[in-house]
């Protein structure tokens, strides 16, 4: 074992002699080494945090056929750097009204709620937090303690836009959990676990985006919804309710809010590629070839991890700059009347045909897997079809005298 | 080894440490000139108008009845998810039944208008 084929396990080894020999007891000496190497992974996520802002700023600048910050640095890479600076020094003003404590605690959690999922995310075979077997459970509800804080911010403002952007929140909250925490049983089924660890190695021959394309679907518009990201923004929505439930956050606490969505976003991305797109791994057995071993070496499979996070992101921020916002009626409806359905017979369809083809060889499990969804797609879209024709010949039927052209 | 929750207990505890500490560093570097009418409530630059926290309608709460049942009943199905590949057929099948009454559940609240923004 060097440094450089298991980095983590190699420090840790060194610490734990150092630190026996130095007489500190064993519980004391894990809980300092949990406590450096945590140091390290959160430092390292809110350094990605910050670069995240420049590449939000510079895509969303492109997307606006704008250029961007670039006067600061290279690229203008040093400008969010001064934006923390100018945050950390800005007044913090506290609305006289405001229920102080719940005014506070709000931002601090929402850091802590995006934080804590990087405790499960797999950077790689041998960089990673911890590999808990309910880590699926563990996301699901890190995630929703991150809508607490939203909820939490609207309300203690004592404000009517902010108090209005909880509601919805709340909402938000209440449907696309449902339909995500039905995707999540698919993973599951699929890699016969819940660990992240274990959903990774099961995809090392084939993603579960070929075994299940509409489940990814579906995880990808939840994960925006419970993001709270356009279209889903309802809680925001500058055009209405100004800033929604940060209205009266400003300085540092406005910038956790800020940074937070942003690493929410990046460490979604992450677990749209641990679920779907083989995390670290997955180059369909190409690391089993003569001359390619290195591909499993720890950092190759870091920077493979984030190049697919990163990727995600962009697919988020793709969807956040070129679509319109709904109205929270339609959100509603989509999701009850639409994704919940569809989410319970894709699970139902993925459950019996797994059962059924898991003896078969892989490559007619897979075919049988990808065509099951394909079914499910067409039969989806010829129902919404017959549905809009059935509305049309209804309003047709309705206005008596056709209208000429 | 310990316990994988004292990982997960330490990092919750540092993750809650790291936001506070550029809270605490903005409260003594920054300058503190508050006036009654910074702190007042914003509303669009005009008075406020009323108290915020007021009984206010909530359309939803039809949605928010039918999440409790559907959050509950998907916390049984990992179970059912997990054991999946070493069950009998006919066992998951009875997990199909089991989403089965969950959807007769979401066709009733359907049908009887419950989906509906009221």
């Amino acid at each position: 074992m060097t440094f450089w084929n298991d980095p983590i396990n190699f420090i840790a080894n060194w610490l734990t002699g150092l630190l026996t020999g130095w007489g500190v007891p064993d519980l004391w000496a894990t809980i300092i080494e949990y406590a450096l190497g945590i140091t390290a992974l959160i430092v390292f996520a809110m350094v990605l945090d910050i670069l995240l802002v420049w590449v939000e700023r510079k895509v969303v600048a492109r997307f606006q056929d704008r250029l961007g910050p670039n006067r600061i640095g290279p690229f203008g890479l040093i400008q969010p750097f001064a934006d923390i600076i100018k945050l950390v020094i800005k007044e913090d003003i506290t609305p006289a009204n405001a229920d102080k404590v719940v005014y506070n605690i709000a931002p601090v959690l929402a850091a802590t709620s995006v934080i804590s999922l990087w405790a499960i995310l797999p950077l790689s075979s041998r960089i990673f937090g911890v590999d808990m077997n309910v880590a699926l459970l563990y996301l699901v509800a890190a995630g929703a303690l991150g809508t607490l804080a939203i909820i939490m911010a609207g309300w203690s403002s004592n404000n009517k836009y902010a108090l209005i952007g909880a509601f919805r929140m709340v909402a938000n909250m209440v449907s696309y959990e449902i339909p995500m925490v039905i995707i999540l049983l698919i993973p599951t089924i699929l890699a016969d676990t819940m660990s992240v660890q274990g959903i990774t190695q099961a995809q090392s021959g084939i993603w579960f985006a070929i075994l299940s394309p509409l489940g990814f679907i579906i995880f990808f518009i939840s994960a925006i919804a419970e993001l709270g990201r356009s279209p889903f923004d309802l809680i925001e929505a500058e055009s209405e309710l100004t800033a929604g439930f940060n209205v009266e956050y400003s300085g540092m606490k406005f910038g956790w809010f800020f940074a937070s969505e942003l690493l929410h976003a990046f460490t979604f991305g992450g677990f749209m590629a641990v679920l779907f797109f083989g995390g670290y791994g997955g180059f369909f057995g190409l690391e089993k070839v003569a001359g390619f071993g290195w591909l499993t070496n720890p950092f190759v499979e870091s920077a493979v991890f984030l190049a697919k996070a990163m990727f995600g992101y962009w697919a988020i921020m793709w969807v956040k700059y070129s679509m319109p916002r709904v109205r929270i009626d339609h959100m509603l409806a989509f999701n009850w009347k639409f994704l919940v359905p569809l989410s319970l017979a894709l699970l139902v369809t993925t459950a019996i045909l797994h059962k059924l083809l898991i003896v078969l060889p892989t490559w007619q499990y897979a075919v049988g897997m990808f065509a099951s969804n394909v079914v499910i797609i067409t039969g989806t879209i010829e129902i919404l079809r017959a549905h809009g024709r059935k509305q049309r010949k209804a309003e047709e039927k309705l206005s008596p005298q056709p209208v000429k052209n | 080894m310990y316990s994988e929750w004292l990982y997960i207990g330490v990092f919750i505890i540092i993750g809650i440490i790291v936001p506070v500490v550029p809270l605490v560093f903005s409260a003594l570097v920054a300058p503190k000139k508050s006036n009654p009418s910074k702190q007042s409530t914003y509303e669009c630059g005009i008075e406020t108008v009323g108290e915020s926290w007021v009984q206010f309608k909530a359309q939803y709460y039809i949605f928010a009845l039918v999440f409790l049942v559907f959050d509950v009943e998907t916390v049984f199905l990992f179970p059912w998810a997990l054991s999946l590949n070493r069950m009998p057929m006919f066992v998951a099948l009875e997990g199909v039944l089991f989403i089965g009454i969950l959807v007769a559940g979401l066709v009733y609240a359907w049908r009887k208008g419950m989906l509906e923004w009221v």
